[in-house]
Parts: structure tokens; C-alpha cells; sequence
């Protein structure tokens, strides 16, 4: 994991594109669909969570691909430490260089849709809680389109559908909030979805790296 | 003690090999010969436990090798056709991190002797991506002098290496040999290391 973050400082690029990426499409809706404040709040939760799902889309097909290239998956294969364990460790790299970031610069984007400060706080916690789940179910999509001959778009192809349940609990936190409703039932089902993927994402995983490598 | 029984192994609708068996006593080394796409490297992973063979069993230090994963791992040291290096660090980073991969404890004088005694001497802190291909075999080779393991299984050691290189490479391999050590490898070359064993796919 500490090779990762170090080579991540090394590809700045990467995760500047994932972050600006994010910044450009919450900013291009609004223009896309006009200036009005009632409007734009309403459909900023979606918005946001949008942008968050389609940037971490980003950096997860360099994810296995560049390690599978020059052969350091194999290597990590073969070490005594459990494949499951590096796995999850290149997760939480993926979450801290694509998903971090992100949910540190989704209240100022916020803002620009005149969300009230409390519903920043709720959006904030909504992404803290489903970007690591959109690492762990992406990291899963990586390794089954691993060495496949386009495999960036199968990979959005299969992974998108599987991110819509954690669109729609994190979007409808931020909804439910801003018509007064509790966001708390929302957000405890996205963290039971963050339970179940952080947990079994790893070990399924690396069964599919195996697979590839074989 | 590596003992291979009855070894099968298909690709496709492809039989590479099938039947194969063989000891590798400790202080010996095969060479694995064949033509081009014979299945060398297949069988190198097959008992590097990436791919899972048709049929047949290994089995290490009389154990099978499906029951004791973890400790024919921490035995063998397996290096393959790939430089598995990264282009944005170091040598001695690359040798850091595989070491640190596999759990095993970094001793950073080892990492720089193992480098200059391969020749890199200078080299060490210029991101991999500015060496030639002969210096990142090298790189890669230098593994073999910090990354403990009694077996050594290598696809092409010898590959983009000059003659002085090549000469280095061979008395490594003749001391592992020397201290009770075993190798598998795969070469088209002619080896100037002490008889060993030969199969041919």
C-alpha cells in the first residue's frame, strides 16, 4: 500500500484528473440546466453523487492493469502475505487518491447549489460513507475485466449497475434532508452496504486476480 | 526436496505437456528446454502455483504443495519474462517494496550491495524508466541476492544480459547451489554452471 501512495505521488496527473473530473461535471449541469436556485438544490444531491460515482470510475481501470503489465500481480501472488490483504491494501490507496479528494471538495461544490450547511455536513458523511464502497465493488469490476481487450468500457458497463444502490441511499440522505426528513435510515443502510462490500470485495477479488492470472 | 508427479497441463484444447514427473534434490538444478511456445513458462508457473495444473501433484519437503501454500511461497522465489518493476521508482525502491510485498525484513546496506555487485552502481536513485532493458534484468536479478528462498525458479534469467553479466548471474546461481540450494530455469543459452539436470518439453 505504501508502493501505491508513493506511486500515486509520483502520477500526479491521476488523481488531479479523477478530482477535476469531478469539479468539471458538477459544474457543467447547473449550466446545462440554468441558473435557478430552487432547481439546482434540488437536484444537487443527485448531481454530486454523480460526479463522486463517474471520477472514481476513473482511476480504477489503471487500478490492476499497470501491476498485471509488468508483472508485480504475479509477484504479489506469490507472497506469503494473503493476495486478500494487498487487495484491500490497493483499495484504500484507491479510495484515498480518488475517493478522499473528493469528499474533501464536495461541500465547496455544494455550496454553488445553495445547499443549506447542514445538508453539506449529511453529504459529506453520505460520500465518507459509499466512496470506499465504490472503491471496494470497482476494484471487483478491475479484476474481472483484467487483460480483457477493451476492458475500460466493460468495466464501466458492469460496475455502473452496481453503484446505483449506493447512488441512491447517499443521494437520497442529502433529499431527505433537505425536505426535513430524517437522512438517518439512508445513511445506516449505506453503511451496512460498506460492511458487506469492504468486507467480501477483497476476498472476491483476489479470487478473480487469480483467475486473470492464470 | 521438490518432487513433481504426473504433471498435465492443457491450454485451450492444447495438451503442453502430460505425465511429467521429476525430483529437484537440494544442491541441483534443471534446465527446462524446448522450443518456442513448448511450454517452459507454463510449467514454470504451474510449480510456481499461478496456474493450476490438469493433473498431477507437487509436493515440498514430502508435503503437498496445495496443503502447505504458505510455506512452499516463502521457499521459492519465482522470476518471470516481466521486468516486474515500476518505471517511476528507484531500483532501490522497487527492491524495497518487493521485499517489503512478501513481509520480508529490509536491510537497506543489503539492498545497495546487492545492486552494485550487479553493476548498478550510480544507479540507484534514477527512476527505472531511464535504464536500458539489460539494466532492468539486473534490477530484477538483483532479488536473488536479498530475497531469501531455497528454490529458485527463473524464466530467461539470461535475457538482455551482457557477457560480463552472464558470467556474474552463473556463479550466483553456482553459490545458491553451493550452499544446499536448488533451481528450475529455462534458457537457450548453454550455462557455464556445473551439470545439472535437463528436460526437455
Amino acid at each position: 500500500m505504501r508502493r501505491d501512495l508513493v506511486l500515486a505521488t509520483r502520477h500526479k496527473s491521476e488523481w488531479l484528473t479523477a478530482l477535476f473530473f469531478f469539479v468539471m461535471v458538477t459544474n457543467l449541469l447547473p449550466l446545462g440546466v440554468g441558473p435557478e436556485v430552487s432547481l439546482l438544490r434540488k437536484i444537487a444531491p443527485g448531481v454530486l453523487w454523480i460526479g463522486a460515482l463517474l471520477s472514481t470510475l476513473l482511476g480504477l481501470q489503471r487500478l490492476f492493469s499497470s501491476d498485471h503489465g509488468d508483472g508485480t500481480l504475479e509477484q504479489m501472488a506469490l507472497s506469503p502475505v494473503p493476495l486478500a490483504w494487498l487487495v484491500a491494501g490497493k483499495m484504500v490507496t484507491h479510495w484515498l487518491v480518488c475517493g478522499l479528494p473528493v469528499v474533501l471538495m464536495a461541500p465547496l461544490l455544494g455550496l454553488q447549489f445553495d445547499l443549506p450547511a447542514r445538508s453539506l455536513g449529511i453529504l459529506v458523511l453520505s460520500l465518507l460513507l459509499g466512496t470506499p464502497i465504490l472503491s471496494a465493488v470497482g476494484a471487483l469490476g478491475a479484476a474481472l475485466t483484467l487483460g480483457l481487450r477493451g476492458g475500460g468500457a466493460l468495466l464501466s458497463l458492469l460496475i455502473l449497475p452496481l453503484y446505483i444502490p449506493a447512488l441512491i441511499f447517499g443521494a437520497g440522505a442529502v433529499e431527505a434532508d433537505l425536505s426535513g426528513i430524517s437522512p438517518q435510515g439512508h445513511l445506516s443502510l449505506l453503511g451496512a452496504l460498506l460492511v458487506l462490500s469492504v468486507f467480501f470485495s477483497p476476498w472476491v477479488t483476489s479470487l478473480a486476480l487469480r483467475i486473470a492470472l492464470e | 526436496m521438490l518432487a513433481v508427479a504426473q504433471l498435465t497441463c492443457q491450454r485451450g484444447a492444447r495438451t503442453l505437456f502430460s505425465g511429467l514427473s521429476f525430483t529437484l534434490p537440494e544442491g541441483q538444478w534443471i534446465q527446462i528446454q524446448g522450443p518456442n511456445g513448448a511450454g517452459k513458462t507454463t510449467l514454470l508457473r504451474v510449480l510456481a502455483g499461478l496456474v493450476q495444473p490438469r493433473e498431477g501433484t507437487l509436493t515440498w519437503q514430502g508435503q503437498d504443495v496445495q496443503e502447505c501454500r504458505a510455506e512452499w511461497q516463502r521457499a521459492l522465489l519465482y522470476l518471470g519474462h516481466h521486468a516486474a518493476l515500476k518505471e517511476e521508482l528507484t531500483p532501490l525502491e522497487n527492491l524495497r517494496f518487493s521485499l517489503g510485498l512478501e513481509a520480508f525484513p529490509v536491510d537497506e546496506a543489503a539492498l545497495m550491495e546487492a545492486l552494485h555487485r550487479f553493476g548498478l552502481q550510480e544507479r540507484e536513485h534514477l527512476p527505472v524508466r531511464y535504464l536500458s532493458a539489460g539494466q532492468r534484468r539486473r534490477v530484477l536479478l538483483a532479488r536473488l541476492l536479498i530475497r531469501p528462498a531455497q528454490v529458485w525458479i527463473l524464466d530467461e534469467p539470461y535475457t538482455a544480459l551482457d557477457t560480463h553479466a552472464t558470467q556474474f548471474l552463473s556463479t550466483v546461481i553456482e553459490d545458491h547451489l553451493e550452499r544446499g540450494g536448488s533451481a528450475i530455469l529455462t534458457s537457450h543459452q548453454t550455462l557455464g554452471l556445473r551439470p545439472g539436470m535437463s528436460i526437455a518439453l
